[in-house]
């Protein structure tokens, strides 16, 4: 058997490739799956909207120090909780005269903050236990999940906020305990998208090829799992966020003067009575931010679903 | 059981279609088809995948979602038309006048109902009859399709059933309502050879026995020419040939026809020979060439056929093509037949 | 074509010459255990139960037989993508899995083509990538695994320049199963194993891929198995035929002797199953009634005799060896054995 066969050497009776008229009419370039997607994702208007709004929040997070309208630290006893559409603290101000808008536009930073990183490291280490557990299989598979499903007999928010607990008040602390919720349900689903693929013929076909364990898992079945643990993973920011807002609210998680939302809407409790629409504020941010975050992780799990 | 039901118009054919098409969006799927089904008649729709054939079965049911397809020609069932049907009267016409089988039988029923359930309640939704009457109905109708101990079988979930088993009772249950014309999709694809044959010969039987009017789709020529009176075969939305199933296997007069009763192995002249084959794929629906849409696979096709689309002649009664050179191809395929006579055994 | 054409042996990797099978198998055994309901006993699926054949270098052995006979099951032991229980294999006179043909060595000999075009193909990866990914994974380094990818493209009829970067999604099932046939060739093995490869596509690209699988055999002296449950297709592609019923090899012969004239009962019920192609000559009666039987506890004696129409007492009792009833032709029936105690068994004598 001597090996390479040249590009030229056959006509085929029956060869697919002898372009005919008609099917060269009908060549598209191919565009690649996460073109496919991109594509996709463009054509979804309520997936672009909420990409838009998290774009917005995030711009304004970052440049906040620079385009607060007021020292959001600075307050005033003497114009405390104003309400809504005040002439110089358009969004109100707090229970300590601080301007809101600025608060809030300052609070972005640590709220995403708090949402995001868990979410990351969360995926990283749960993506690499769930496809573990679901490629190897068998004992490995039983002792991992098992072990994992330990950690669903608690509500996610109990377990955050023992944890936090545990390990003392902190934005580090918090970030840690956050992390522990979310990696069981993420290496859950990784396992799950893996179990699905691992029986797959092609898996069997790279099998046969002779490759390791390692490089099946690295090259045929980390490409076609870390897209849906990717979207199931942004849907968890929503869930971070709050689970991090409700940390603070317990004095577990950021500290004050800090501005965050999950504090600021503890703090600003008291006055839900004088002045409820400002004391609903950062509750209505971390509700904005977290539906734009869900409504695209939705948008991109429907723009993933391409058949054939 | 009684074969026919007494209808508004019981001389019209059991389904007619005529300059049928149905598309999606900007591509049509089935560009004008004309065919007739007669009572009491079995018709083969064969083709390969995308050409049509199941497109077509299905709008005659008018399976498709309204806001997605668009149906126009004519469409008559039992001189009915389907076209003009309310969704009330579309609902009872599924079922009743028209029902269907399916490749997949675990589709059409419900996993957690018994089989006998689904049967007797499909009796009971379309016509007045006591519990009682209807499991007696749906007992005659699991022996009519030869289903072994069939008291005990009504009681079966679906999934306790075997392949061929279960094909048997999805087709007892669309035989419920004492349907007069039974579509079949690729009802036999999914079957071991010797399953396919015994429901290939159940569906012969019932249309002898109960004066059904059946129409099977099917890639499979050994099927069609197994159960078929009359067997039409498309290609890209176009019936291009339809004839007795005696005419279209025996003295086929489109090349496409030719093409796929070459292609086939047992129809290889020599063992390690290679199989004859037809050259390129299906043309893309949404960009259809001019002309006749075979006509670049052809091995006949000339300047005309690339040009203008070939009109549909009679070549014998009931026996019509749709090419223009239909005496060259039924010369090349005689040609070809003695050729192969010619080699010694 | 009666005899398999052998090409002149240039291949540094034979060891036992063209009279050697390429691939012996003997007592191969699969049991699968299941449990019947809750807390129900435990069951044996008797999937694979003692079956012995050769493959001879060059040819093309077709297997065919009913869902649940084993064959499918067969070849995944034969790929070892299952563990056997129990049996033997010897490739070109080594036995797999010993020190001196590790199965990593084995494999790269010894290539598969799937039944499902569509599943067998990683979705996320582009053709080209998918038959590289074995050279590679075999040390060939990454350009020269591309080209030769590229190659193997061109030779089963799919232009590289425009099938290269293709996803398998945009591909017909016929150019599917030719980038897995390319993929099966990438590492350029002995054997290739076809599973049901042309079973899901349409008939005239059913023709054009048999015809591709005969020139790339010819090109590349590759020896087939060739499974299928379309006795014309495998009559038309096979050189011999192996016969398989509930895990057993019911018949094994030249496929002209054993699909003309069968010499069990079940491979005749086979043959008799397939549609005829004459309006004028329609099938009358199905000869096998019912389902293939389930390989949980299979009947005693000759596994065929509750469906058989020679079934005599001694079947219930006796399992038939898998005898020669001619040259190079065996079956396992008691009505074709000698002295077997079938009443329309062969006298003696007639076999001396």
């Amino acid at each position: 058997m001597t090996a390479p066969v040249t590009a030229a050497s056959i006509a085929l009776d029956g060869a697919v490739a002898t372009a005919s008229p008609v099917e060269a009419e009908a060549f598209v370039p191919s565009r690649g799956f996460w073109g496919h997607v991109g594509h996709r994702l463009v054509r979804d208007p309520v997936a672009m909207a909420a990409g838009a709004v998290i774009l917005f929040i995030v711009a304004v997070a970052i440049l906040s120090p620079w385009i607060t309208p007021m020292d959001p630290y600075k307050g005033s006893m003497l114009r405390r909780l104003r309400p809504v559409g005040d002439a110089t603290y358009w969004l109100g101000s707090d229970e300590l005269g601080r301007d809101m808008l600025s608060r809030l536009m300052v609070g972005a930073r640590l709220s995403l903050f708090m949402g995001v990183t868990p979410v990351l490291i969360a995926f990283a280490i749960g993506s690499a236990i769930g496809i573990l557990a679901g490629y190897v299989g068998g004992w490995t598979n039983t002792i991992l999940m098992r072990t994992i499903d330990v950690f669903f007999a608690f509500p996610s928010v109990l377990l955050a906020i023992a944890l936090s607990g545990a390990l003392g008040a902190g934005i580090f602390n918090a970030i840690v305990s956050l992390t522990c919720v979310f990696v069981p349900q993420i290496a859950r689903v990784a396992e799950s998208v893996t179990t699905g693929i691992r029986r797959r013929d092609y898996i069997d076909a790279a099998k046969l090829s002779g490759a390791s364990a390692l490089t099946i898992m690295r090259v045929q079945v980390l490409g076609n799992v870390v897209g849906p643990i990717f979207v199931y993973a942004t849907s968890l920011i929503s869930v971070s966020m709050i689970l991090a807002s409700g940390l603070s609210f317990l004095g577990l998680g950021v500290r004050p003067p800090e501005p965050e939302w999950g504090l600021m809407l503890n703090t600003l409790r008291t006055a839900i009575y004088v002045n409820p629409m400002v004391a609903a504020l950062p509750g209505l941010a971390i509700f904005v931010v977290s539906i734009s975050f869900n409504l695209f992780s939705d948008g991109l799990r429907t723009a993933m679903e391409i058949r054939q | 059981m009684t074969a026919t039901k007494s209808d508004a118009m019981p001389d019209a054919p059991a389904v007619e279609l005529g300059d049928l098409k149905v598309g999606f969006g900007k591509i049509r799927v089935v560009d004008g088809v004309d065919l007739t089904l007669e009572r009491g008649q079995a018709m083969a729709l064969i083709g390969e995948s995308g050409s049509g054939k199941s497109v077509t079965l299905r709008a005659i049911l008018r399976l498709f979602p309204e806001g997605r397809s668009r149906i126009t020609g004519t469409l008559k069932v039992a001189g009915r038309d389907v076209l003009a049907l309310s969704k009330r009267e579309l609902a009872d016409f599924r079922g009743r006048t028209v029902s269907m089988i399916f490749q997949e039988p675990l589709l059409a029923f419900d996993p957690v109902y018994t089989v006998g359930r689904q049967i007797t309640e499909a009796i009971q939704r379309h016509e007045k009859v006591s519990a009682s009457e209807a499991r007696k109905r749906a007992l005659a109708l699991f022996e009519r399709v030869r289903i072994p101990s069939p008291e005990r079988r009504l009681d079966n979930y679906p999934h306790e059933m075997s392949g061929g088993m279960r094909q048997r009772a999805m087709i007892a249950l669309a035989l419920a309502c004492r349907p007069q014309v039974l579509l079949a999709d690729e009802p036999t694809t999914a079957l071991d050879a010797t399953v396919q044959i015994q429901i290939l010969l159940l569906l012969r039987e019932l249309q002898r026995d109960l004066g059904l009017s059946i129409i099977l789709v099917t890639h499979d020529l050994g099927a069609a020419v197994e159960v078929a009176d009359r067997i039409s075969v498309m290609y890209a939305g176009h019936v291009v040939e339809t004839g007795s199933a005696h005419q279209v296997v025996l003295d086929p007069h489109h090349p496409y026809t030719i093409g796929l009763l070459r292609s086939r192995a047992e129809g290889a002249m020599d063992k390690g020979a290679r199989l004859q084959t037809i050259p390129g794929s299906p043309p893309d629906l949404a960009n259809r060439p001019p002309g006749c849409p075979f006509a670049p696979r052809c091995f006949l096709a000339a300047e005309r056929c690339r040009q203008e689309m070939p009109p549909v002649a009679e070549i014998a009664p009931g026996h019509r093509v749709a090419c223009w050179r239909t005496e060259e191809a039924a010369a090349a395929f005689r040609a070809g037949e003695s050729a192969r006579e010619a080699v010694p055994a | 074509m009666n005899a398999p054409v052998l090409t002149p042996s240039i291949d540094p990797r034979d060891r036992g010459g063209p009279a050697q099978p390429l691939l012996s198998v003997s007592g191969l055994v699969k049991h699968f255990p299941v449990r019947k309901g809750l807390g129900g006993q435990k069951q044996v699926v008797r999937a694979v139960d003692g079956v012995d054949f050769e493959t001879l270098k060059g040819e093309t052995l077709g297997i065919v037989g009913e869902s649940g006979c084993g064959k499918s099951t067969t070849a995944k032991l034969l790929m070892g993508l299952i563990e056997r229980d129990s049996g033997e294999m010897l490739f070109d006179g080594e036995a797999v899995g010993s020190r001196a043909l590790p199965w990593r060595a084995y494999r790269r000999q010894v290539q598969m083509v799937f039944q499902d075009s569509y599943a067998s193909l990683n979705p996320r990866m582009t053709v080209e990538a998918s038959i590289a990914f074995g050279p590679k994974v075999n040390g060939v380094p990454g350009r020269q695994a591309v080209e030769r990818a590229r190659g193997l493209l061109a030779r089963v009829g799919l232009e590289p320049k425009r099938f290269a970067g293709r996803y398998p999604h945009e591909l017909s099932g016929g150019q599917r199963q030719r980038v897995n046939i390319a993929r099966a060739l990438a590492l350029e093995p002995r054997l290739v194993l076809l599973d049901e490869a042309v079973s899901a596509l349409d008939k005239s690209v059913e023709a054009q891929v048999l015809n591709l699988l005969l020139d790339l055999k010819a090109e590349f002296g590759l020896t087939y198995i060739f499974i299928s449950h379309d006795l014309n297709v495998v009559r038309f592609i096979s050189d011999r035929v192996m016969v398989m019923y509930l895990g057993r090899v019911s018949e094994i012969g030249p496929s002209d002797a054993v699909l003309a004239e069968p010499a069990h009962p079940y491979t005749g019920a086979l043959l008799h199953s397939m549609p005829s192609l004459d309006p004028d000559n329609r099938t009358q009666v199905a000869l096998l009634a019912g389902d293939p039987p389930n390989p949980i506890d299979p009947p005693p004696g000759c596994r065929f005799n509750p469906r058989c129409k020679l079934a005599a007492p001694v079947c219930t009792q006796v399992e038939p060896p898998l005898d020669p009833v001619a040259p190079a032709h065996r079956a396992a029936c008691l009505a074709r054995q000698p002295g077997s105690g079938h009443p329309e068994a062969p006298a003696a004598l007639a076999a001396a």
